[in-house]
């Protein structure tokens, strides 16, 4: 990661804690993982909190479809380490590869509910011209979609709008496909907290 | 509209706010008047301006060159983990806060 405090600026426990779970899974601690061990209290403790309801808290929307979500708009933003990352993880959570795949190749005909196309749709059009309108929301209505489905697909790209840009400002290192799947893994079994 | 639906619990709107309130006046080695002009994507120093401008518009494109720009200027590894941060967040939040106005619009 970059700057070099990222990588090395960690509390001694912090340090032994990455070392143990290295020991323990065969694997380094993902850098979104390290990132909000790095002087908690600025960031990485509310950002938990926060990614944490909007992926994880009450929501008529499912896990999967909320995972889905986060893919779609990191890949509107272009990030490598969290398009692999929650491709990985809807995958999973739907147990189904296959979807999740045919959303990110062409969100017109991939097989999915029309009320979650349609609030797919609104998030990429905010996240690539930074704003919505009435008229676009209104679309997601009119699909079936309620206001409280809409406000929490919004939550959940206002955490992946912060993650996204910080995983591509401080260089996350981009995993195999073994490395995003162990990370799915722990992120349905423990969520974001 | 919205007869539907609960009243929304405020939970999630609540630690979005905790999260930008952290960010913007928790303790840090920056001060608070140069992370609310990263927040705002109003940075004046030139050196630095590059960097956050990609991290709120273009994060892909940055490169250790936009990094050593704003080092130039005198600015610590820690300062740049909080302005990156602020500018981070600063942007989502006005992407956050224009689609639930336009929610409040549609649905009346």
């Amino acid at each position: 990661m970059r700057p070099e405090v990222l990588n090395h600026g960690y509390k001694p426990v912090t340090k032994l804690l990455f070392a143990t779970i290295r020991l323990f899974s065969g694997r380094a601690l993902p850098d979104a993982a390290k990132l909000v061990f790095y002087r908690p209290e600025f960031y990485g403790d509310a950002a938990k909190r926060f990614t944490h309801l909007a992926m994880r808290g009450p929501s008529a929307w499912s896990v999967g479809d909320r995972e889905l979500m986060a893919a779609v708009v990191s890949q509107a933003n272009e990030s490598a380490f969290c398009i692999g990352a929650h491709t990985a993880t809807a995958a999973q959570a739907y147990a189904d590869p296959a979807r999740v795949r045919a959303v990110l190749t062409d969100l017109d005909t991939a097989p999915i509910d029309e009320g979650l196309r349609a609030v797919l749709r609104l998030l990429v059009k905010s996240t690539r011209a930074g704003t919505v309108g009435p008229e676009d929301v209104g679309q997601v209505l009119a699909a079936g979609v309620t206001r409280q489905q809409v406000e929490d697909a919004l939550a959940v790209a206002a955490a992946f709008n912060i993650t996204n840009r910080l995983a591509d400002a401080f260089g996350f290192e981009v995993l195999d496909s073994g490395g995003f799947a162990a990370g799915a893994k722990f992120l349905l079994k423990r969520g974001y907290q | 509209m919205g007869s539907a639906d609960p009243q929304p619990p405020d939970e999630k709107r609540a630690a979005h706010r905790a999260l930008v309130h952290s960010v913007l006046h928790g303790s840090g080695t920056t001060t608070v008047e140069q992370r609310a002009a990263a927040y705002e994507n109003a940075a004046a120093d030139p050196g630095l301006r590059p960097l956050l401008e990609k991290v709120a518009v273009g994060a892909a494109r940055i490169t250790e060159a936009d990094f050593d720009r704003a080092r130039a200027c005198g600015l610590s590894d820690d300062q740049l983990f909080e302005l990156v941060i602020a500018a981070a967040v600063g942007q989502s939040t006005r992407m956050y806060e224009a689609g639930l106005v336009a929610l409040e619009e549609a649905a009346g």
